[in-house]
């Protein structure tokens, strides 16, 4: 996994989130999930391509029950973006690269 | 310059990578466009992704994940010299003698990105949605079309499966996993499942079934809380308190580009040629779901994918000038 890329749990969720100087773009995935795999090298194409911009993070949602629950996630992968902690925008299902980054553009 | 193969292969479920094998093989350099990442089937890798076991392909005693088994036929696909590319055609034309020029990205380009002396077509199927009031609002919010995706968020609720094939089946099993209670909506009083599938369905206790009832729509305001159903024949309708409805009602073929180019049945599945793969169009060969609308097996994809191939090398030798 790309360095640029952060790993969140239960316990340092607010931290990175809300400490963030710019908007972090959070992966809920699991390890079962199909299309969470096919999202996977493009999440670390952004984090490259975008770096100093928009933070990467994935929460492992098996292990980290109580952030997935926070925002009431019912299906994976969903990608949130948070500026300044707060959730701006959330996205549902694997998109391609080109529509992923569309959706955020504002933030980049 | 427009980049130049001998052949492209569109779609890399298992007809895809099976040709892109033997093209490769046949040192034909295929490149394969495999698609980009979704969650509704249409995607790399192709519908297998998103299912757990597979038990009935051949080699695999204790069953394969349908994931790995998509990731050793890319594997194999790679090891012999085939290129992929994570993309969609945007557009193509194969109205022009040979080759044919094929967009990605931007479909109103001047310059195709590619063009292909010989074309195989493996884009495949993806699923079928209900279309009924409030899906779209709810996808995502209780209404999934993956369940292993989404079953984990299911536990110890009662939730409900649209559909009567084995794919409505095997993700009714799936979900007893986590549901306390799956319950069936089909449209019809008897299962097009496979026999072994539904004795398993009927014998689980956590699965109930509601014959000749179709959804009409899907009730809740953030989330899903019920949906209402309707009896075909009586045209009455009750509400079922469910939080989880997952759509497998069966699947339509990605023919969309080809509309026009090429002769498609009445269904939009590809018309083949006989036992051949070829289409109407010279130089295009159609495999697997997209021009199957019969078998729809992971084995007679890949069976057909093989023959696409064997077809597009043998017509390539004739035209070879």
């Amino acid at each position: 996994m790309s360095e640029k890329i952060v790993t969140l749990s239960d316990a340092t969720f607010d931290e990175h989130v809300k400490g963030s100087d710019v908007p972090v773009l959070v992966d809920f995935w699991a390890e079962w999930c199909g299309p969470c795999k096919m999202i996977s090298p493009v999440l670390e194409e952004i984090a490259e391509e975008h770096a100093g911009k928009i933070q990467i993070g994935k929460l492992n949602i098996d292990d980290n029950l109580e952030v997935t629950r926070r925002f009431d996630v019912m299906s994976i992968p969903t990608l949130i973006l948070f500026k300044d902690g707060e959730p701006e925008v959330r996205l549902i299902g694997a998109k391609p690269k080109g529509q992923l980054l569309q959706e955020i553009s504002a933030y980049l | 310059m427009v980049e130049h193969r001998k052949v492209v292969i569109i779609g890399s479920g298992p007809a895809g990578l099976t040709a892109a094998i033997y093209a490769a093989r046949a040192q034909l350099e295929p490149l394969v466009i495999e698609g980009e990442p979704s969650s509704n089937s249409d995607q790399p890798g192709g519908q297998l992704m998103l299912t757990t076991e597979v038990e009935n392909y051949p080699g695999f005693v204790d069953g394969v994940m349908g994931p790995e088994l998509m990731g050793i036929m890319r594997s194999q696909a790679i090891r012999f010299g085939a290129e992929l590319r994570t993309a969609k055609v945007s557009r193509l034309e194969l109205a022009s003698p040979t080759p044919f020029p094929l967009w990605i990205g931007d479909p109103n380009a001047d310059e195709p990105t590619v063009e292909a002396d010989a074309l195989i077509i493996a884009t495949g199927a993806r699923s079928l949605m209900l279309g009924c009031a409030n899906e779209d609002r709810l996808l995502g919010y209780g209404v999934s079309t993956c369940a292993t995706c989404d079953g984990f968020f299911f536990r110890e609720q009662h939730i409900a499966v649209a559909g009567g094939g084995d794919s409505a089946l095997e993700e009714a099993i799936f979900l007893t996993r986590f549901a306390s209670k799956v319950t069936v909506v089909h449209r019809r009083d008897e299962l097009r499942a496979s026999k072994i599938m539904q004795e398993r369905a009927f014998k689980n206790p956590k699965i109930e079934f509601l014959w000749n009832s179709v959804i009409v729509d899907i009730l809740g305001d953030t989330k899903v809380s019920g949906i209402t159903i309707q009896h075909t024949t009586s045209a009455e309708t009750f509400d079922l308190p469910v939080t989880g409805l997952f759509v497998a009602i069966g699947h339509e073929p990605n023919s969309g580009l080809l509309k026009g180019q090429l002769d498609l049945e009445d269904n939009g599945y590809v018309r083949t040629i006989g036992r051949s793969t070829r289409t109407s169009v010279d130089g295009v060969f159609a495999c697997g779901d997209v021009q199957d609308s019969y078998y729809r097996q992971a084995v007679t994809s890949a069976g057909s994918g093989c023959m696409a191939a064997i077809d597009a090398e043998r017509w390539l030798e004739e035209h070879d000038e």
